[in-house]
Parts: structure tokens; C-alpha cells; sequence
């Protein structure tokens, strides 16, 4: 166990009596409770975190933040491994294990370093110049390129861990929990709103825990603690913290993505969940975000050990952990000047402040000389030096431009360097909410502009980066928001928190150091460090035409990656807007996008994994099938019997023992699964006219018929049987995959185009449980279970219905046929369903009754040359198409007819069902099979049409199926081929009818 | 023809009462199923005022005109699906009698009344949790502020429509899902609850409408 | 996820509706009167604006009720709801 040898004996929001151990790249460390993975490595003195993305470079870190570039470890091993984590944003638990990424064989030792090497030839769009050519090669470099860049290792076996997922809704949405959003969430919730407060760190404050600061005449954690009570005491504010706003979408919706708790609990324990995404509904939005520092640009500013000012004053503030001992501070604004007063007050030597500007009067400059720090007033750090670590600035003096440096270089030594180029708010979420940021000249940062949805940003998100002015815009917004929500605190209005103005010396932009000497190359001066990404890389992209920021976006890869370029947009921009001699505000940013820091697959799949994937929906008797042994079918979500195997049987021989049953004994089918829609009203008959293609005035109270659904398009989308129940009551029955599409249908007409029609419209499905039995004995067994019902086929013709009780349950029977036998389909209330199908198999028993699955039901229909609505229909078909001119009414309108007589519905040559006989009966097409009309044409040949259904029917002996063939009506009696892999089947075309086509037994 | 008839309710098949609590205990979240409630859609014009008072004169409830609301009298509540449409919730047994009642009141006007007691699984839920329960798979906004009882929503719930029903202020809540989708959603439900304690309840609490009723003769519909 | 008001049900996300294309397209009264163009023009052609368009939507997993929208396919702000049958609102500035 290492010593924590950088950590400050007092201090810090650290719990010293809580020590942690973890394992970073396989050596054992201590940390504290309180610590996050980057804190622990500094106080222990761990200064290379990672490899850079392209030349394998040694990283430290850069900040201490979410916006972390280069400290991307790994967390966890096996399944629970999680990549690309931030180790600034990773709480340390007791246990943790972090390996950093785009390493190998290790940190130290990197064999990908030599790209570092290489880089004068991997310049800026070297994968498009290198890799694109020849084009067909790229699936092999692709290949290398990721091995050998390694963006993290994707687990291997399933997340053992449970996601949630957690609607809600409020009336103002505070993001950002540092002194603007605690501000807006207090003044918001004062005045009575429902406020949501969330903030991606593990502690509320924000910015504020890293610094020292006094709020209220007190020690800002003394405000931030009586803030929190005081929210807390609320009973409408919800405070969510490690709570990252990753999206703000249309209409103030914005996701959230909260971490439960850290390291994996495997198991799926959902008692437990790792991380909840939040699907917030917000009338109001408080932006609050706060801004993230600015490196500067100077030659290897990516050494190990040169970090933002506001992370070292974090890291000893907050953490008590010092990144060094000897500090040169190089800014081009005053914020630094307070950086460099915590760190000289935490005992490190700040040897310098290196200030690009010139002298100035301001309390936080004057505090440091006081100090007796010294500062290089108009100098610039001109490169950083030092193997796998800084330990020199080299610092010359600019000239009067700021373009070139001179004089002689000074050599400061330093085991750490701090900069800071000035402040960009983070208006990610703004521009997500397709608001267009603006750049402020004066404050060299590209700030909110106008609001397009109901949001406003408060803080440091708008560029206000005084604490005085965090608080008081905070608030103002917070009371802003709540009142735009309908709430008004009564009486006087609050006061928002106080902090003392300090006057500040401006900040002078400074987008790149000069080169020194001048001329010398920029190809160490990195913008982007975690895609390496130089200030060269940047011109020589201007040079070659690459001019628009999304373009040199994607040709350098700057601002790419799992930070997004949080540190290095802004500087990116400015040194292409310096190239191409255009204005900063005329190069414009990119277009920042969800989510805002990344999220782990399990966040956004949340519980719909496994069983919960997707609903499955069971028939009553589910539990039946699954007692006796069925193999299931999905039919949209339901799960329907396919067949029922007996031991030892194959699908083949289950479905021909089914369906011989069906033809010589008698078969029993799960049918609850079709739709069913009950129809009242005076004006059905006229509204089944208009829907169905054929006529319904006509039809006897009793009686069913079969009808066939078109679009206005003239194309099938569904059959059925619709019965008359009553003078004005019908049944309609509709395909197992239709059935709410076809009843939302029904109501689209009803509601939008005929109003005027009396008729309403319910869906009976899931009520009445259907059971069918079919088969020569299918009305002795009936005639066994009912005595309301005469069954004779005189006083019970095909097509007909009768109410009654069978098996002594009150029923609704229908005689209809999809198989072609004498069929009764028997429908009771969906609690009686078990009891119904339990009598009919204990009755049925002596005739050998035997239940079917959809396969066999299949192959029984088309031996009958029934087609299925969408398997042998694709939207294309018209009823013309499918031979069955007979249903289509001349007389009357319908839904589809006039499409019905456009030129192409009528063409000679348009796919039309026919049956196929293949010429060796024991050989079955494959279904989605091509048909062609001549075998010596050379591919591609041309084919005339596909197998829609295909089977072996083993009541015919032979293989039969169905196809959609061109001009297939004009050729029953040919040849054609079916060309597959290894052979070529051929079949003559037929009448899609195969068995009994005069249908005597159904109608027996 | 055998005697009796063993109905079955739409979760019979997880045989609940075997994992079932007597009374709710402390658990965050309490669920039950409520079986065999009696449901009647009822459709017809709102707008028509010999309707609004046929079907008050049947059913002795207001017909709910406001959108998303419930009405109810003793044991028949009558709950809001549409401006022309209702579920008319009533004990087990007495679908038949008051759909007679209705078509009897409701003679000579554009109705529809149809038995859909099947249809619909009926799922209770209730205890401290249940609206944190119901927040991870329903956007609709449940906030006392905004959702109370008396009220419903037809919605969705997880990946499945649902008919929501907000009962009393505990809050108890009776969620009504298509009965193919009973287990789905009882699966979810017992998954999303885990983190607050779950307890399932044999009886329902205040089950008005839905406790478990002596076998009735079948009838034959009309 | 847009926000879309039920004229019934009120404020739900759009995942509870489904869309139903371009509004105040009415079906012809004798469609055997039409010429083939006429009709094509009635079944396959629609506006497509960009910016404020008249539209179909059905609170499919509410109260199944058909409705009118007045949307900007550019920014998707609604500016209007109305019922179907009903003409759109008069626009205000
Ligand atoms: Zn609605």
C-alpha cells in the first residue's frame, strides 16, 4: 500500500477516517471517502493516468471535471466492466479496479507510442488520405486502426447489473448545482414550484467545493449546507445528484442520467439499480451550468503534470490533494491569480505566474506580488518540457502584437504547471435545445443567445463568471422561471444571496502561443489532446479548403471522442478563425449533441432486457400449451402454439400426424388470438359496404360472410368473417396480426370521414376466448357438450351462427372454416376458456381429438388455396391479383375501388396468385423462393415472381405451395424453375386449390 | 357434462394467493390482482341529454362527461374513456343485470353497450411507493398536484396500453391492462417494485368491486 | 419527445399518438367521376410544407379520438389543436 504522499494534512471535503483501497493499473493504492479515482491519484502522487487516442502519448490530468480528456480508465473486470469512465468523475469505493485505456502492454511501456514518433506523418485527415484508398481496403486498416487505438474494451457477456428508468415532470428544472443553480432552485421553490435540482457530482456546490469563497458574510460551504437544508425542507424540490443532464430534446424534455451508486453489484439485483435515466418533463429550464477552463496552446502543453488552474485549486481545495510541489501558473486572465493563492496558501512554491497581459491593478494580482510571488507580466510559456512528466516552462516574452516572442528564453523549473486561457460556458445543453450560441468579444467566449424553448441560463453558463453575479442571476432566473410556472412567492419578494464584487483585470484572449524561434513547427501544440490534434493539424486543414468548423471537425477529429472537445472546441475555432483571418464569431461552433457525457447501454435499455425485452402476450389457455409440450410461434407479441411434438417427433412428423387428425378425427385450435370487433348501430350494414369489397346489405340476422379489406390504394390489408348477431349488431373478425390495426381503421373512417354514420365500434379480442374444432367428428363431440343448439347442417349451415351454452358455458358458435373441414368456432368468456378446451379434450378423446398448432393450421388452409393477409399479400396485391374477382362489388363504391381501375391494376402482367405442384412431389420450396420461367438464361436472371407459402401436405402425399407470379392467371399448366443454391425445383403452376375444391366438406 | 366450471382470472396461472400477505404490511409497494370485476363499454353521445339522464337513471351514477375523470355510486363506478365512451365498472355477477337495465333505459337512442369483463386484467397498487412504481413506465404526470382520486388516464405503461384509475388518496390505484398483457405487466410491475419492498396481497384492499365472489351460473349472452 | 395536447386528454408525449399525415384532405364524393390523375392526387400527394402545416394526429393509447394540429415541421411548435371537422384556428401573431 502506497503512502497518499500528496496529501494535505487538513482540509478538503474528504473523509480522513474513511480510508478506501483500489487498484489503478493492477498497483495498490489508498484513498479517502470522498475522494473521486483522480483525486486518489494525485494525492498519491500518480501522475500518468493514459496513453493519448493517436500517438499514444503520456497523459495526465487535465482537469477535474466531466469535460476530462485524458483520464479515460476502465473500470470493473468482466461482464461488469464498464469503459471510457472519466476517473475525474469515478467516486473511489473501497475495492475499485481502473485500468487506463490505449495502453499496451502498459501505461509505462506503450508499444503504440511509436506513432509518437510518427506523427510528422500522421498529420491532420491522415485516416482519409492513408486509409480511404483504395476504398475496398478499409474494412482491413478499420480493423488495425480500432485494435491498435483501443476507445475502451466493450464487456463480453451481459450487464449483470439492473437499470431504471423514472418519468417526471416539473415546473422548473435547475441544472447545475453551483451557485446560480442553488440560487434558482431556492428562489424557485420558495415561490412554490415543483423544482428538480440536478448536478452530475456527488456533492451539491459545483464549482464552489473547489474553491474558497465567502457567501453571505460566511464560508461558502456554510451557505451551500444551509441551502441544502433549506431545499431539503422543501416538500416539492427534488435534489439529484450524480445526476448528469445528458439531453435536452423538444418540447423541454430533457433525460437525466443518475448514477445509484458506484462499481457493479452483479446479479440483476433490482432491489439495487446502478444508474436511473430520468425522462423530465420541464415547463421551466434554469440553465446553470457553469463554463470549463481553457488550456492554453504552447508547445507539449500535454506533458503529464500541466492541468487547468481550476483543477489544481479543486484538487487542493476540495480534495486536500496537491498535484505538486513546485507550481508555474501561465494565464491570460485573473481567475488563475486565485489558483495560484490556494496553492501557495496549501504550501506549494508558485515559482511564477506567467500573465500573457500586461500589468494591471486588481486585488487578486496584487494579493499574489504581495505574496511575493513573481510575475512575468507580457510573457507567454513557450513550451513545456520533461520526459513522461513536466518539470520546466520555457518562457520568453511576447512582443507588442502577441504573434511572435523574443529575448531570451528563461527556464523555470516546476514538477507541475497550471494554465488557464480563459472560461467557455458549457452551452451544450443550450445549443441541444437548438438555441445559437453567440460570441461575446469582450468576454472571448461563445455565451447563450436567444432562448428558443422555455429555458434561460443563469451563471457562469451565460458568461457571468463573478460569484456576485452567479448568485444574483441565479436567483433572478429561479424567480423568473417559477413565474413563468404559474408561481409568485407572496409577499416581498426573497433576496438573493450575497457575494462581495472583486474587480478584475479583463482577460485578454490568447489563442496560441507563437512559435519560438518563430517558423518553428506547431505540431506540439495540442488542441485536442485526447484526439491529438495539433494547432499544425488545425492550419493544414484551413490550407486545404477544410474552412467550415463542422468540416475541419471531421477531418482533424477535433472534438471528437467521449469529451466532445469540452476543453478544446473554443480553441480549435479560434486558431482556425486566426488561419483563415475571419472573425471567431463568423467560424461559429459546432453543433453540440446528446448525450452531454457518455452513457452506458444499460442507462438507455433500463429494465427492457430479458422476459420484460418486449410484452408477450398469452391466450387464456397459455399455460395449457406450455404443460402439454407446444413449440410457440410469435405472431406479432403473442405467443401461439406452432405445434405440439410428441416425443421423438420432428416439427415435420408433429404437423403431419395434425393435420391427418384434422381430416379424419377431429381438431382442436387455440383462435383467441383472432380480432374481434363487436359493431352496433343502425348504420352497419352501410359502413361494412363502404370498408369490406363486397356487399353487405343483404346479409340475414344469423348469417356470416366473408369479406376482403383494401387501402385507398386498391391493396388487400385483411380478410375475415363478419356475422349479423342482431338487427343492428354485427361481429367482425379480422387476422391475429390486424386486429388493432384493423379496428383503428374502422375508426379513422368512422371519426374523420363519415361522422354521420351511426354506428359504434369495440374490440371484443381478448374478452372472447375462441376455440376451433374441425374435422369429420367435429359435430359429434359439439352435439355431446350442447343441447340448445341444433347442430344439424340444415338447421347449422356452413356459415351461419347460433348462440347457446356449450360444456355448459354461455357461447357465441360460428361455422366457419380456414381449414376446410366441417369446423365450429366456439367462443366464451376468456375465464372460461381453460374449462372449454378441458372438456372438449376429455370428450374428444374418443374420436382422437388432437390440438394444432398454426403450422398445421397453415397447411390445411393451403391445400384449401386460402391465402394469409401478409404472408401471401405484401401490400401490393389486389383482390384481382388474388383470383377472387367474385368478392369485388361492381355496384357499389368501397374503400380501394377506384384504384382498383388505374391502368396499372389492370395490366396483363401484374403478380397474381397461383398454386405450384413441384414436379417431384416430395421435394418443398422454399418459401421467399424466385421463380424463373427458363433455366438457360445466364444470371441475374429474370425472375417472374416468389413462393409466398410452401409445404408438405401429407393429405395430398405430396409438396405443395403458393406464389405471386407475373401473369401467373394466364399460366396454370406451366413449367417453372426455382433455382436455389445447389439445385433447381420445378413446378407446374396451378390453380391455387388442392383439396376438395368444391367444398363439400366444409359446408358438411 | 361435467358439474362445475373453474374460472379462471387472467393471472390465475402465477397462482399469487401462494406468495400472498393476508394485509398490507409495510412494504413500499402492495399489489394484488383484482379479479372478475365486472366491465361494461358503453358508448353514445355525450352531448345528448335524454343519454347523459337515460344512463343516470340506470346506472344511478353521472355519466363522467369531464375527460379523465371517474364517477361512482356504491359498487358501480363509471370511468372516462372518450367523449363517447365509457367503462362501467360493477360487481362480479351483476354485468347482466345492468346491461339490461342500460339497454332497457337506453331505448330508442344510438347506443352501444357491450360486456367486456374479460378484456381487462384488473391490477391494484398501492403503499408509499405504487406512484413511484407507476413513474417508471407512465409519462403522464401522477403528482398529487395534478392527479388524484377520482381521476383515470388511458396511457401507456411500460411497453402496454393501460387504463389507469386512481382509487384513494393512500394512493391506491387499479391499472387496467389488456388481459393478454396481464402477466407481462405483473412481471414488470414486481420488478420495478423490488427496490421498495413489494408485498402481494391475497385480498385486495378496499376491493369494492373486484374481491373474489361466489361462483355464478353462466348465462348465455344476449 | 414532443408534447402534444389531446383536445380530450390533454398534454401527453407524442409516443401515446400516432401520425395521420397532411389534414383537411377530404375523400371525393363519386371517386368513379375522377380521372386517374384526380384521384392519384387525392391518394398519393401531400403538401409537405416546411414551416407551419395542417395535420392528422389520433390519440392512439388515450382516448383513440382523431384530431387536428397545427405544426412547424421545422421547429415542431404547435400552434394549434382543433377537432376534426372543425377549421383551423384563425392564425395569431
Ligand atoms: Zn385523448
Amino acid at each position: 500500500m502506497s503512502q497518499q504522499r500528496n496529501r494535505l494534512a487538513t482540509g478538503g471535503r474528504i473523509d480522513r477516517t474513511r480510508p478506501l483501497s483500489f487498484s489503478f493499473n493492477g498497483k495498490h493504492f489508498e484513498g479517502y471517502a470522498g475522494d473521486t479515482l483522480a483525486s486518489a491519484l494525485i494525492a498519491n502522487g500518480v501522475r500518468l493516468v493514459g496513453r493519448s487516442f493517436k500517438y499514444h502519448r503520456p497523459r495526465g490530468l487535465l482537469t477535474a471535471g466531466s469535460e476530462e480528456p485524458n483520464a479515460l480508465v476502465q473500470l470493473g473486470t468482466d461482464a461488469a466492466s464498464e469503459p471510457n469512465q472519466r476517473a475525474t468523475q469515478v467516486e473511489l469505493f473501497d475495492g475499485l479496479e481502473a485500468v487506463s485505456q490505449n495502453c499496451w502492454p502498459s501505461v509505462g511501456l506503450d508499444v503504440g507510442a511509436v506513432n509518437n514518433t510518427l506523427s510528422r506523418i500522421l498529420p491532420a485527415g491522415f485516416y482519409y488520405k492513408t486509409f480511404m484508398w483504395p476504398k475496398s481496403f478499409w474494412k482491413y486498416y478499420e480493423h488495425v486502426i480500432r485494435k491498435a487505438a483501443g476507445m475502451g474494451r466493450a464487456p463480453e457477456s451481459p450487464d449483470p447489473d439492473c437499470y431504471d428508468k423514472m418519468h417526471d415532470h416539473c415546473d422548473v428544472l435547475v441544472v447545475g448545482a453551483g451557485p446560480a443553480g442553488l440560487a434558482a432552485a431556492l428562489a424557485a421553490g420558495r415561490a412554490g414550484a415543483r423544482v428538480l435540482l440536478a448536478d452530475e457530482q456527488s456533492a451539491l456546490g459545483g464549482g464552489l467545493l473547489g474553491r474558497r469563497a465567502e457567501i453571505d458574510a460566511a464560508p461558502a460551504a456554510e451557505w451551500i449546507a444551509k441551502s441544502i437544508s433549506a431545499l431539503q425542507a422543501m416538500p416539492e424540490v427534488q435534489l439529484l445528484c450524480r445526476s448528469t443532464v445528458a439531453g435536452y430534446y423538444d418540447h423541454n424534455y430533457l433525460t437525466i442520467a443518475q448514477r445509484l451508486r458506484e462499481g457493479s453489484d452483479p446479479g440483476r439485483r433490482c432491489d439495487k439499480p446502478r444508474q436511473r435515466l430520468w425522462k423530465v418533463r420541464a415547463k421551466q429550464v434554469v440553465l446553470a451550468t457553469g463554463a470549463h477552463e481553457r488550456p492554453m496552446i504552447f508547445r507539449h502543453n500535454d506533458l503529464p503534470g500541466i492541468m487547468l488552474a481550476s483543477a489544481a485549486q479543486c484538487y487542493i481545495n476540495r480534495y486536500a490533494a496537491k498535484p505538486g510541489d513546485i507550481a508555474v501558473i501561465f494565464t491570460n486572465n485573473d481567475s488563475a491569480y486565485e489558483a495560484a493563492l490556494d496553492l501557495a496558501e496549501a504550501g506549494v512554491t508558485v515559482v511564477a505566474v506567467v500573465d500573457v497581459r500586461t500589468a494591471a491593478e486588481s486585488p487578486a494580482q496584487a494579493a499574489v506580488r504581495s505574496r511575493g510571488i513573481e510575475v512575468l507580466y507580457r510573457h507567454a510559456v513557450v513550451a513545456a518540457s520533461g520526459r513522461r512528466r513536466v518539470s520546466a516552462a520555457k518562457v520568453m516574452a511576447l512582443d507588442d502584437s502577441g504573434e511572435s516572442v523574443s529575448g531570451a528564453a528563461r527556464t523555470i523549473r516546476c514538477d507541475f504547471l497550471c494554465m488557464s486561457g480563459g472560461w467557455s460556458p458549457a452551452v451544450h445543453l443550450f445549443s441541444q435545445s437548438r438555441g445559437k450560441p453567440s460570441y461575446d468579444a469582450s468576454k472571448a467566449c461563445f455565451v447563450p443567445g436567444q432562448s428558443v424553448q422555455a429555458e434561460r441560463s443563469a451563471g457562469a453558463a451565460r458568461g457571468s463568471f463573478a460569484l456576485a453575479e452567479c448568485l444574483t442571476e441565479g436567483h433572478e432566473a429561479g424567480v423568473a422561471a417559477a413565474a413563468a410556472a404559474g408561481f409568485q412567492r407572496p409577499g416581498r419578494p426573497a433576496k438573493p444571496p450575497v457575494a462581495a464584487k472583486v474587480d478584475e483585470a479583463p482577460l485578454q484572449p490568447f489563442w496560441l502561443v507563437p512559435a519560438a524561434p518563430p517558423g518553428a513547427p506547431l505540431n506540439k501544440h495540442f488542441v485536442d489532446v485526447q484526439n491529438d490534434v495539433t494547432a499544425a493539424d488545425i492550419a493544414l486543414a484551413a490550407r486545404e479548403g477544410y474552412r467550415s468548423v463542422e468540416h475541419l471537425k471531421r477531418y482533424t477529429t477535433t472534438g471528437m471522442g467521449t469529451d466532445q472537445g469540452k476543453t478544446s472546441n473554443i480553441n480549435a475555432l479560434a486558431i482556425l478563425g486566426q488561419t483563415l483571418g475571419a472573425d471567431i464569431s463568423a467560424v461559429g461552433t459546432t453543433t453540440f449533441r446528446p448525450p452531454y457525457t457518455p452513457l452506458t447501454f444499460g442507462t438507455i435499455v433500463g429494465r427492457d432486457i430479458g422476459a420484460l425485452a418486449d410484452p408477450v402476450r398469452m391466450t387464456p389457455i397459455h399455460s395449457w400449451h406450455v404443460a402439454n409440450g407446444a413449440s410457440f410461434e410469435d405472431v406479432g407479441q403473442w405467443k401461439r402454439p406452432w405445434y405440439y411434438p410428441r416425443p421423438g417427433e420432428s416439427i415435420q412428423d408433429a404437423v403431419n400426424r395434425e393435420c391427418l387428425a384434422t381430416r379424419q378425427a377431429i381438431a382442436i385450435l387455440d383462435a383467441s388470438t383472432l380480432g374481434k370487433i363487436d359493431i352496433q348501430g343502425p348504420d352497419t350494414a352501410e359502413f361494412l359496404n363502404r370498408v369490406y369489397t363486397n356487399g353487405w346489405k343483404k346479409l340475414e340476422i344469423g348469417r356470416c360472410r366473408y369479406g376482403v379489406m383494401c387501402g385507398e390504394d386498391g391493396m388487400v390489408f385483411d380478410d375475415g368473417v363478419t356475422t349479423r348477431l342482431g338487427e343492428h349488431h354485427y361481429w367482425m373478425t379480422t387476422t391475429s396480426g390486424n386486429a388493432a390495426r384493423v379496428l383503428a381503421w374502422l375508426e379513422e373512417w368512422l371519426q374523420t370521414e363519415w361522422p354521420e354514420l351511426k354506428v359504434y365500434c369495440n374490440s371484443m379480442t381478448e374478452h372472447w376466448a375462441t376455440v376451433g374444432i374441425a374435422g369429420p367428428f367435429a359435430r359429434q363431440l359439439l352435439s355431446e357438450l350442447t343441447d340448445d343448439i341444433e347442430l344439424d347442417p340444415k338447421a347449422f349451415p356452413f356459415m351461419t351462427y347460433r348462440a347457446g351454452t356449450v360444456a355448459g358455458i354461455a357461447a357465441r358458435v360460428f361455422r366457419i372454416s380456414f381449414t376446410g373441414e366441417s369446423s365450429f368456432e366456439i367462443n366464451v368468456p376468456a375465464r372460461y376458456d381453460l374449462a372449454l378446451w378441458n372438456t372438449l379434450m376429455t370428450a374428444g378423446e374418443q374420436y382422437g381429438i388432437t390440438p394444432i398448432g398454426t403450422e398445421s393450421m397453415h397447411v390445411l388452409r393451403a391445400e384449401k388455396g386460402f391465402f394469409i393477409a401478409g404472408q401471401d399479400t405484401d401490400g401490393t396485391v389486389t383482390p384481382l391479383d388474388l383470383g377472387m374477382d367474385w368478392i369485388v362489388s361492381k355496384q357499389k363504391d368501397f374503400l380501394g375501388k377506384r384504384s382498383l381501375a388505374r391502368p396499372d391494376m389492370l395490366r396483363e402482367d401484374r403478380k397474381q396468385l397461383v398454386g405450384l405442384l413441384p414436379v417431384d412431389p416430395q421435394e418443398v420450396l422454399p418459401e421467399g423462393g424466385q421463380i424463373v420461367t427458363d433455366m438457360d438464361q445466364k444470371p441475374p436472371m429474370n425472375m417472374i415472381g416468389h413462393v409466398t407459402s410452401s409445404y408438405y401436405s401429407v393429405n395430398l402425399k405430396r409438396s405443395i405451395a403458393l406464389a405471386l407470379v407475373r401473369g401467373g392467371h394466364k399460366r396454370h399448366g406451366e413449367t417453372v424453375y426455382v433455382p436455389l443454391e445447389n439445385k433447381v425445383i420445378a413446378a407446374n403452376v396451378s390453380e391455387p386449390r388442392f383439396y376438395d375444391p368444391e367444398g363439400k366438406r366444409m359446408h358438411a | 357434462m361435467p358439474k362445475s366450471y373453474l374460472r379462471q382470472s387472467a393471472l390465475a396461472h402465477l397462482h399469487l394467493e401462494a406468495h400472498a400477505v393476508e394485509v398490507a404490511g409495510d412494504a413500499g409497494v402492495d399489489l394484488c390482482e383484482r379479479p372478475f370485476r365486472g366491465q361494461l363499454v358503453l358508448r353514445g353521445d355525450c352531448t345528448d341529454n335524454a343519454f347523459r339522464d337515460a344512463v343516470q337513471q340506470a346506472l344511478g351514477v353521472t355519466l363522467p362527461v369531464e375527460p379523465n375523470s371517474v364517477t361512482n355510486v356504491d359498487q358501480v363506478s363509471v370511468i372516462w374513456l372518450g367523449p363517447d365512451e365509457w367503462l362501467v365498472v360493477v360487481p362480479d355477477g351483476h354485468e347482466q343485470a345492468i346491461e339490461q337495465e342500460l339497454r332497457e333505459a337506453l331505448a330508442g337512442i344510438h347506443f352501444a353497450v357491450t360486456d367486456v369483463g374479460d378484456s381487462r386484467a384488473v391490477i391494484g397498487i398501492s403503499g408509499p411507493h405504487a406512484r413511484d412504481v407507476l413513474k417508471k413506465g407512465c409519462s403522464v404526470d401522477l403528482h398529487p398536484r395534478v392527479f388524484g382520486p377520482g381521476q383515470c388516464a388511458q396511457t401507456a405503461l411500460a411497453r402496454c396500453h393501460m387504463l389507469l384509475h386512481q382509487v384513494n388518496q393512500a394512493p391506491t390505484y387499479d391499472i387496467y391492462v389488456h388481459r393478454s398483457f396481464a402477466d407481462y405487466i405483473w412481471c414488470w410491475l414486481e420488478d420495478a417494485a423490488q427496490e421498495f419492498g413489494l408485498a402481494i396481497i391475497a385480498q385486495a384492499p378496499g376491493a369494492s368491486a373486484g374481491a373474489r365472489a361466489p361462483e355464478s351460473e353462466p348465462v348465455v349472452p344476449a | 419527445m414532443l408534447l402534444i395536447k389531446c383536445p380530450w386528454c390533454g398534454e401527453r408525449d407524442a409516443h401515446e399518438f400516432s401520425y395521420g399525415g397532411e389534414a383537411h384532405i377530404t375523400r371525393p364524393e363519386n371517386p368513379d367521376k375522377l380521372s386517374d390523375e384526380q384521384w392519384a392526387d387525392y391518394l398519393f400527394m401531400q403538401k409537405n410544407a416546411m414551416g407551419p402545416f395542417l395535420e392528422r394526429w389520433v390519440h392512439a393509447h388515450g382516448c383513440r379520438r382523431w384530431f387536428n394540429v397545427r405544426r412547424d415541421t421545422v421547429t415542431h411548435e404547435i400552434t394549434a389543436v382543433y377537432k376534426m371537422g372543425d377549421r383551423p384556428p384563425e392564425r395569431t401573431a
